[in-house]
């Protein structure tokens, strides 16, 4: 365990070496305001439909997520996920939460990945934290997983033969072509890219990358996704929640 | 129904220069891409705009397969008198959209 720690802890190094900042910052004044503001922030479209979605009924016995969580009782949840789900003895990320609440709770058909409903849900979910300080679990059994995502984050794939930690951590703030590398510290998933022209989840944002890196990307809610998801989450601990962020 | 987001002051006072933001969710598909197997995606844009502030148009706009996603309408007018802005969205298939806020000018 210590050594699992030590090792998190001396893979995380570089990151910390330097003043942590969301991609918030290095985008244009122009992008920033868009994301600002919520009459103008387009992934605030998703998070209104998920409101809807949250209240709608499903499945046989005609229960909501409202049913049973509150309205706005959901406030810090998407600033500690991922987590420990006990019934499958693995880490779950929020999105996959959701779809697991669906099928077995509500018993409603399930919500696939990058499924407009799901991102919507996942929206209006991760919105309620908005500002909130990410705060990963302390809980032990995340560690494992932990110490895989930041062994994927420092691997190189593909045939550019390129890691994730090559441009994030060595070279942030540089540029990629036109782009400004952010330091990639997952604030505000589901968010609206501009790119997508679309709401998108963390994983579309990790299988682009490995695309364009000529890797093979992992299917959607591999376990590999959520060990990065959580390896991310905890570089980026402390830093505030922007759900529904946009970015270029 | 599309999802919009629309940013009108509810009370403005006489002669002043009012704002008025939309946003409205619309796949905005160019009829120019093909999906994986080769096939173009028939075209489905917005293609008309109208704002209507008692009653009177104040704001017109034409939109192309070149508009994203989405798209996001900002633009001003002089608040005159109280009354209804209408804003309504025609596209492709059908697609119409009104929607009303109230403006109360003092």
């Amino acid at each position: 365990m210590i050594h699992r720690a030590l090792m998190l802890a001396l893979l995380a190094l570089p990151a910390l070496a330097q003043e942590r900042r969301s991609g918030f910052e290095d985008m244009a004044p122009q992008t920033q305001a868009m994301q600002r503001d919520d009459t103008s922030n387009p992934g605030m479209l998703w998070a209104l439909e998920g409101e809807d979605l949250f209240r709608q009924p499903a499945g046989p016995a005609g229960q909501s997520c409202a049913s049973c969580h509150a309205e706005g009782s959901m406030q810090g949840v998407a600033a500690r996920y991922p987590a420990w789900d006990t019934a499958r003895q693995a880490p779950i990320d929020l999105a996959g939460r959701i779809a697991q609440c669906r099928t077995d709770r509500q018993g409603a058909p399930p919500l696939a990945r990058e499924s407009q409903g799901l991102l919507a849900l996942s929206a209006h979910v991760g919105q309620q934290s908005r500002g909130l300080p990410i705060a990963p679990p302390a809980d032990p059994r995340l560690d494992a997983a932990r110490v895989q995502g930041a062994a994927l984050y420092a691997e190189r794939r593909g045939q550019l033969d390129l890691s994730c930690a090559q441009c994030h951590d060595d070279h942030p703030g540089r540029r990629l072509a036109g782009s400004i590398i952010p330091q990639a510290h997952p604030t505000g998933y589901p968010l609206y890219r501009l790119e997508w022209q679309a709401l998108g989840s963390l994983q579309r944002r990790l299988r682009g990358c490995m695309t364009g890196v000529r890797a093979e990307p992992f299917a959607y809610g591999a376990p590999e996704y959520i060990a990065i998801e959580l390896f991310l989450m905890s570089r980026a601990a402390g830093l505030a929640v922007e759900t529904p962020a946009v970015r270029p | 129904m599309a999802r919009v987001l629309i940013n009108v002051p509810r009370t403005a006072a006489r002669g002043e220069v009012i704002t008025i933001r939309t946003l409205i969710q619309h796949l905005m598909e160019t009829g120019y891409r093909p999906d994986a197997n080769g096939v173009v995606a028939p075209r489905d844009i917005i293609r008309r705009f109208t704002c209507r502030y008692d009653g009177e148009v104040v704001f017109q706009a034409e939109l192309s397969p070149a508009i994203a996603a989405n798209p996001f309408l900002s633009f001003t007018t002089v608040a005159t008198r109280s009354g209804v802005v209408e804003m309504s969205w025609e596209g492709d298939n059908g697609f119409a959209q009104t929607e009303t806020r109230d403006l109360t000018v003092t």
